[in-house]
């Protein structure tokens, strides 16, 4: 099928009145989850997702992933009204953005986040769409051997961005690893680390992990008192939300900056939409004629961080969907999803699955329009989500992760483990271990051992088999270099550095 | 050596290395290799290895800085009271599941949050707590028709 029968195909399935009603709930949800400061994508996707075995999975997949790009568009609004980010991807908002509100020029920087998103995530639509099949092609020509590589690097790449410590990162990822190897070991029948209980003989859900380490650990992080912000008022009427046509001229570059530099960001594994956001901007302020107005309420530095959060998400789904690697922990809830559907992300997941493919495409393209549609108008009701009080939220938090963990399995013993990982992730939290690599171990470790106890068996126990293939030795050699590269000094210092900023 | 018992990395390096070392003990006493090549323990043997000198490294890390770097325990866990509050009431609530189903356990659970933890007012966290039983029941049993965990009385 070529592009644009693709397409075609793909806007008859989207635009059917159910997944069309699940675009709508998606972004509408995302957007909500974005507002709310401390209520992300991954933890709502998990929660969501065993809600979800039910559903078709065409509109489950549009509802998820309306989630992951909705939210991106919501966190500005939290960015420029409460200084504080209502996502991660939107911290680099808060530099320009609240200054620009604090100027009496809220509308102007919501407009403005709203259109950089809407034009940067149509551009990572068109560019999925254009890139997705024929990397898809390319990567027919891997073997067990190459996807070991794959893997190996998409780990070490999200280790290496995931924080201050490189070390915390590999032993979360390890952790990921050792939990997804509980129950029967497929090649043998051998029951490995079940503890002499039956219920483990299957081994751990991934519904459970999620769950518990996102939305409890979430919930239980919230909980500890924090300061209260002091929100900026929303103007009202949408005329006051339209940004100049001057503004829009001060953007052209920033459009473009994160338009595509979001997206490639985003094929990249580990890196994710706030490296995306910081660098966007950070370019933005390098090439700008006026780079001393930068922070101090530069319109160009809402629209670059903002454009680029959202070509991010579409950059994301590349690997995703023709590779099945995630790069961070909402892609590799995406990617569980689509495996506990009975779908198989790789090479031929566009030729086997057309209507869920080519119909998520179709569906990207409407979301981004409905966005721009609900959030300019809609501003000030999603502003006054940021009152809702929290006390409020955690028992809604609490109650859907264990009817989703029910709904799962039917099993008590199941919401154990959601308590047990609830702390895990709770105590990872405080103790500065990322989350994203044991989520990523979690979801890749099955496939990683079977990877390389496939290429191991190809080569009869020979490991030379997984250097002596070009694409995979260049794979692994980019994973060692990764690893290593930030034992210098200098190189860490600079890592350290993005993350920090980031990290806000 | 006592500042050193004060940080989250040392202890958080000795648990992964006890972790590490159980692994491998473990994956000794599965095939490693086989005739048809890498058994049950080839993986979890190289990923404990990596766990147990990892840990090590943190640990070694932490007592060179002597927690200069690591922020110390008490200021890390400060504020902690309240979250582990939350995670024992959860785990109640979870244990009593068996006995008193959902709708109670849950019940009692968003209370404890509202009233107890966030100290809102009587009324107003049993209400709300109410107002949630009932809303999980009417969304998720009567309308989804999901089943709920029920309990021997409910």
């Amino acid at each position: 099928m070529d592009i644009f029968s693709g397409l075609m195909h793909g806007f008859a399935v989207a635009l059917t009145p159910g997944n069309l009603g699940m675009c709508v709930v998606g972004v509408l949800l995302g957007t909500i989850v974005g507002v709310l400061p401390g209520l992300g994508p991954p933890a709502t996707i998990a929660m969501l997702l065993p809600l979800t075995f039910r559903m078709d999975p065409t509109g489950a997949m549009i509802m998820l992933a309306g989630i992951y790009y909705g939210a991106k568009y919501g966190g500005s609004t939290t960015s420029i009204l409460l200084n504080i980010p209502g996502e991660s991807a939107s911290a680099a908002t808060c530099f320009d953005g609240y200054q620009l509100a604090r100027k009496g020029r809220a509308g102007p920087a919501l407009g403005m986040a709203a259109i950089a998103s809407f034009i940067a995530g149509t551009f990572g639509v068109v560019a999925l769409m254009l890139v997705a099949p024929p990397l898809a092609k390319v990567s027919l020509a891997f073997s067990s051997p190459e996807y070991f590589g794959l893997m190996a690097m998409g780990l070490a790449m999200v280790v290496l961005l995931s924080g201050h410590s490189l070390v915390k990162g590999l032993l979360s990822m390890l952790l990921g690893l050792w939990v997804a190897g509980m129950g029967t070991d497929l090649f043998s029948a051998t029951s490995r680390f079940t503890f002499g209980r039956a219920e483990l003989l299957g081994g751990i859900d991934f519904v459970v992990v999620a769950i518990g380490i996102f939305a409890v650990g979430e919930v239980m992080a919230n909980l500890e008192p924090t300061e209260p912000g002091a929100m900026l008022p929303v103007p009202k009427g949408l005329r006051n939300l339209m940004p100049t046509w001057q503004d829009m001229k001060d953007c052209r570059f920033a459009f473009l900056n994160g338009s595509v530099l979001g997206f490639i960001v985003g094929i990249l594994p580990g890196a994710g939409s706030t490296i995306a956001s910081f660098l966007s901007y950070g370019i933005e302020k390098a090439v700008s004629k006026h780079p001393e107005e930068f922070g101090k309420g530069a319109i160009e530095g809402v629209a670059a961080p903002e454009g680029a959060n959202n070509a991010e998400t579409a950059g994301a789904l590349v690997p995703l969907l023709t590779l099945g690697i995630p790069g961070s922990g909402t892609t590799a809830m995406l990617l569980a999803a689509l495996v506990l559907w009975g779908f198989k992300p790789g090479p031929l997941f566009i030729d086997e699955s057309p209507a869920l493919f080519w119909g998520l495409v179709a569906s990207m393209y409407i979301g981004n329009v409905l966005l721009l549609l609900l959030n300019l108008p809609l501003v000030g009701v999603f502003a006054q989500l940021l009152k809702l009080p929290h006390y409020a939220m955690y028992p809604l938090i609490l109650g859907v992760s264990i009817v989703g963990v029910y709904s799962n399995s039917s099993s008590v013993f199941d919401l154990g483990l959601l308590t047990l990982f609830g702390l895990v992730g709770y105590a990872m939290r405080k103790l500065d271990f990322p989350t994203a690599p044991m989520i990523l171990g979690l979801v890749l470790g099955d496939n990683m051992e079977k990877a390389l106890r496939q290429s191991l068996m190809m080569s009869q126990g020979d490991l030379s088999i997984l250097v002596s293939r070009p694409i995979s030795a260049g794979l692994l050699g980019v994973a060692v270099l990764l690893l290593v590269v930030p034992l210098f000094k200098r190189v860490n210092a600079t890592r350290v550095q993005i993350i920090d900023q980031a990290e806000g | 050596m006592h500042r050193l018992l004060r940080t989250g990395d040392f202890w958080a390096g000795l648990a992964f290395a006890a972790l590490g070392a159980w692994i491998v003990s473990q994956a000794r006493q599965w095939v490693y290799l086989g005739e048809e090549g890498p058994g049950a323990g080839f993986f979890p043997m190289w990923y404990g290895i990596a766990m147990l000198v990892l840990s090590l490294v943190l640990v070694v890390g932490a007592a060179r800085r002597q927690g200069e770097a690591g922020r110390p325990l008490r200021e890390q866990w400060k504020g902690t009271g309240r979250a582990l509050a939350c995670w024992g009431a959860l785990a109640v609530s979870v244990a009593l599941l068996k006995l008193v189903g959902f709708i109670i356990s849950f019940a009692l659970l968003a209370w404890f949050i509202t009233g107890v933890l966030c100290r809102k007012r009587a009324l107003l966290s049993i209400g709300l707590s109410v107002a949630w039983a009932v809303f999980f029941w009417a969304v998720f049993s009567w309308g989804l028709d999901m089943s709920l965990p029920a309990g021997r009385f409910f």
